[in-house]
């Protein structure tokens, strides 16, 4: 994958700085402890990282995978050292869908994946057609561009909460463009109750999804040579045909990260559905995160939200890896 | 080089010591110590209409309680959407508060924990004995029979609260005593143009207090006499169809109450917009929003027929808040010092005062600033006609799954559909089985 020139140039440039002043040559005979010592340093360097990602990430999913398998209740969490274990109880009340628990987590996490499938692709969609619309100068290009980023800028709480406020049933915004104004409705909407909370859910999502696809790809098509378009233009490709033969390829390993990236984010999003509905979301909004969250902190069952957590960290851990494998294998013969 | 090194694996060293330590916390089994005698921390619920306003009313009083002992307290107020996790979270990695405030309602659940001192005789000696406290005071402290997990500091009981011009104008001359009475004011203050009832539908704990009196009208208990759940009685089901059909069928309730979950109904009818309000201890909540005190009136939540009283007539559960000791306290003394400051006859009638809720402390009750119509109504409340919520360990799941079902209840009730036998027991069930196997 990496090329090694820049490595060596890198490596040959140390190697410059540290010639070894004159005088220094009784240490000759240390020169290989010295190439180990200078092979270690980048390690070393890495390893306050390392560390603090032990500690914020790694303990505490360990934790986590040993919780999964006691029975973590509110008898035992404060001495939960001691709780007792349990096997594998915890995962086969998750999985055992004949049953309400597992049969309210495959509910959940199928409404997810719909969720998350769909809020992807609207994000992309949105962003990669605004990228391209911005791709060529015009006045107010900036201020557009700048504008378009303030979804993603704005913090998640203060930006959902004034959605709750525009989704309100009485007083909300939303009903008042859409009933009130368009008469688009017999009667007001409830956004935040009921099945229509999926749809209010996909919206704030996208809102703040989008300017991040936008950002990225805005970015890619710095990248894409000018004279490719103007070759096209010649040979007679419209614009549409530009997008789909030159566009589109040259975005592709842009894409491939950008997809990913939006949806492990938006599948895993617990701020958007938590400030919306709370503690307790509706049925049709009931995402995996605050799934799991209310099956830990409000039946106390930790054992249980454990295990639901670590089958969804599977789960996400096996899509990832079979995605990077199909995008990188339709790399490969690319490159070779 | 070496310096890097050894700074390094000092680094390392240290970030496993921190690690060890905090996850240590969760094994502490000890009882708390005396290790800082000069501070303690205390987490009090949110009672005033905003975190400032209880800063403001409980500042003057700890530092009268600095004065006198020495002890500076560090106060925090915590959020009621917060309080249960922060508990929750304080208990298992034993890092805690020392003294905290919790909803009376979750005695039985957070006693099971073990994270709260028991009060026991020798306990109890220290701030006065138990014989101070009101006896039903007392029965939300713990699953009887046990020693009490927390100690009584303000408690509350549901009324009905009125507008009075909006009555007059209906021409409705007294407030309503039973739920057939209510929903017939209902209709004239509909023709109004007024909302008759407010009710926080998208609020599982406010749901599931109002059930709860539903159905022991109705003579049934959410559990079994052994603490089992028995959500799907017939007159359970009864009970919370008859709630929520208060939305559905008698559109005493406004459908758009189904989403409020952030005290809106209690604004609404500070706003006049609306006729009546079932809450606890409102006063104070209804002054900070503009409602004059003569504006409104005051009267027992209806019964079905007859007047409040025991057994079927109870028409509010004994709520309050409880001031428990976290058991991993390093100031065991400065807070059981602090729970006698707190419980003390002069702290009770400010405290109860400022938050116009009733002292549990029976010499503070008589006092003559707890005479107003209103405390009149609370305190025949409390003394004769509310009932304890279960005092089960898994008390606190109830609250929310059963709230929740209640939710999606009204949720339906709102969006137009049926809200029938079969789906309020369909809910029922599903909340019967998200219950720990007990």
């Amino acid at each position: 994958m990496t090329t090694p020139t820049p490595t060596t140039t890198a490596t040959a440039s140390a190697e410059t700085l540290r010639e070894p002043p004159p005088g220094a040559a009784a240490r000759e005979p240390r020169r290989g402890t010295g190439r180990i010592r200078r092979a270690a340093l980048p390690y070393l360097l890495l390893l306050p990282a390392l560390v603090l990602e032990l500690l914020v990430h790694l303990v505490p999913m360990a934790v986590g995978i040993v919780m999964s398998f006691r029975e973590l209740t509110q008898f035992s969490i404060r001495d939960w050292g001691t709780a007792p274990w349990s096997g594998l109880g915890n995962y086969k009340v998750s999985v055992n869908f004949d049953a309400p628990v597992g049969k309210a987590l495959l509910h959940s996490f199928l409404v997810t994946v719909g969720f998350t499938l769909l809020s992807v692709a609207l994000c992309w969609l949105i962003g990669t057609a605004a990228a391209v619309f911005m791709q060529d100068a015009f006045r107010g290009r900036g201020l557009l561009r700048t504008l378009f980023l303030v979804p993603y800028a704005l913090p998640v709480y203060a930006a959902v909460i004034t959605w709750v406020f525009m989704f309100q049933h009485d007083n909300g915004l939303v009903n008042h463009v859409l009933h009130d104004q368009l008469h688009l409705t017999d009667q007001r909407s409830f956004w935040l109750i009921g099945d229509n909370s999926f749809y209010a859910l996909l919206t704030v999502s996208v809102w703040k999804g989008w300017p991040f696809a936008f950002l990225i790809v805005t970015a890619g098509l710095q990248n894409i040579p000018r004279e490719l378009y103007e070759a096209a233009a010649l040979d007679g490709a419209g614009v549409w045909q530009q997008v789909r033969r030159i566009t589109l390829p040259s975005l592709r390993p842009v894409n491939q990260v950008l997809v990913l990236v939006l949806f492990l984010w938006t599948f895993n999003d617990f701020n958007t559905p938590y400030v919306l509905f709370g503690k307790s979301a509706p049925a049709a909004a009931d995402l995996i995160s605050v799934h799991i969250y209310q099956a830990s902190f409000v039946t106390w069952n930790f054992g249980t939200g454990s295990a639901m957590s670590v089958l969804l960290l599977l789960f996400l851990l096996v899509v990832t890896g079979g995605y990077l494998l199909i995008t990188s294998r339709g790399r490969r013969p690319a490159r070779g | 080089m070496r310096r890097i090194r050894a700074g390094a694996t000092g680094a390392v060293a240290l970030s496993l010591a921190l690690a060890a330590t905090a996850c240590g916390g969760g094994s502490a089994t000890g009882g708390g110590s005396n290790d800082s005698p000069k501070t303690l921390t205390y987490w009090a619920s949110n009672q005033g209409a905003s975190i400032a306003v209880d800063q403001r009313v409980l500042g003057p009083e700890l530092d009268k309680f600095q004065k006198q002992t020495g002890i500076k307290v560090k106060l925090e107020v915590v959020p009621w959407s917060d309080l249960l996790n922060r508990i929750l979270t304080a208990t298992t990695s034993g890092q805690g508060p020392d003294v905290l405030n919790i909803g009376n309602t979750w005695s039985a659940s957070l006693q099971a924990t073990g994270a709260l001192l028991p009060w026991d005789a020798e306990n109890l000696a220290k701030i006065g004995g138990k014989d101070r406290f009101a006896a039903a005071a007392l029965d939300s402290t713990g699953v009887r029979g046990k020693d009490p997990a927390a100690i009584p500091l303000y408690s509350m009981a549901y009324a009905l609260y009125y507008n009075k011009k909006i009555f007059a104008d209906a021409g409705i001359s007294q407030p309503p005593a039973t739920w057939g009475e209510l929903v017939a004011d209902g209709k004239k203050i509909d023709a109004r143009g007024k909302a008759a009832l407010g009710a926080e539908g998208a609020n599982p704990s406010e749901n599931i207090h109002h059930v709860f009196v539903f159905a022991q009208q109705r003579g049934a208990a959410f559990f079994t006499p052994d603490g089992k759940p028995d959500f799907t009685a017939p007159q359970v089901v009864d009970a919370v169809k008859s709630y929520v059909d208060l939305m559905a069928t008698d559109k005493a309730i406004p459908t758009g109450d189904a989403e409020y979950a952030q005290n809106q109904s209690v604004s609404d009818f500070a706003k006049g917009r609306q006729a009546m309000l079932l809450w606890q201890s409102a006063a104070s909540n209804l002054t900070s929003q503009g409602m004059s005190a003569d504006s409104y009136g005051i009267a027992p939540v209806p019964v079905i027929s007859g007047t409040p009283g025991s057994g079927t007539q109870v028409d509010s559960a004994f709520m309050g808040i409880n001031l428990a000791v976290f058991k991993n306290t390093h100031n065991l003394d400065g807070a059981t010092r602090f729970v006698r400051f707190m419980t003390s006859d002069a702290e009770q009638k400010i405290l109860n005062k400022a938050y116009s809720s009733i002292p549990p402390v029976t010499s503070a009750q008589a006092d003559a600033a707890f005479a107003t119509p209103a405390d009149t109504v609370l305190k025949s409340t409390l003394s004769a006609s509310a009932a304890a919520m279960p005092q089960v360990p898994s008390e606190s799941q109830f609250e929310t799954t059963v709230g929740t079902a209640v939710k999606n209840l009204f949720a339906d009730a709102a969006a137009g559909r049926a809200v029938t036998t079969g789906s309020v027991k369909a809910e029922l069930e599903k909340a019967q089985q998200q219950m720990p196997a007990a």
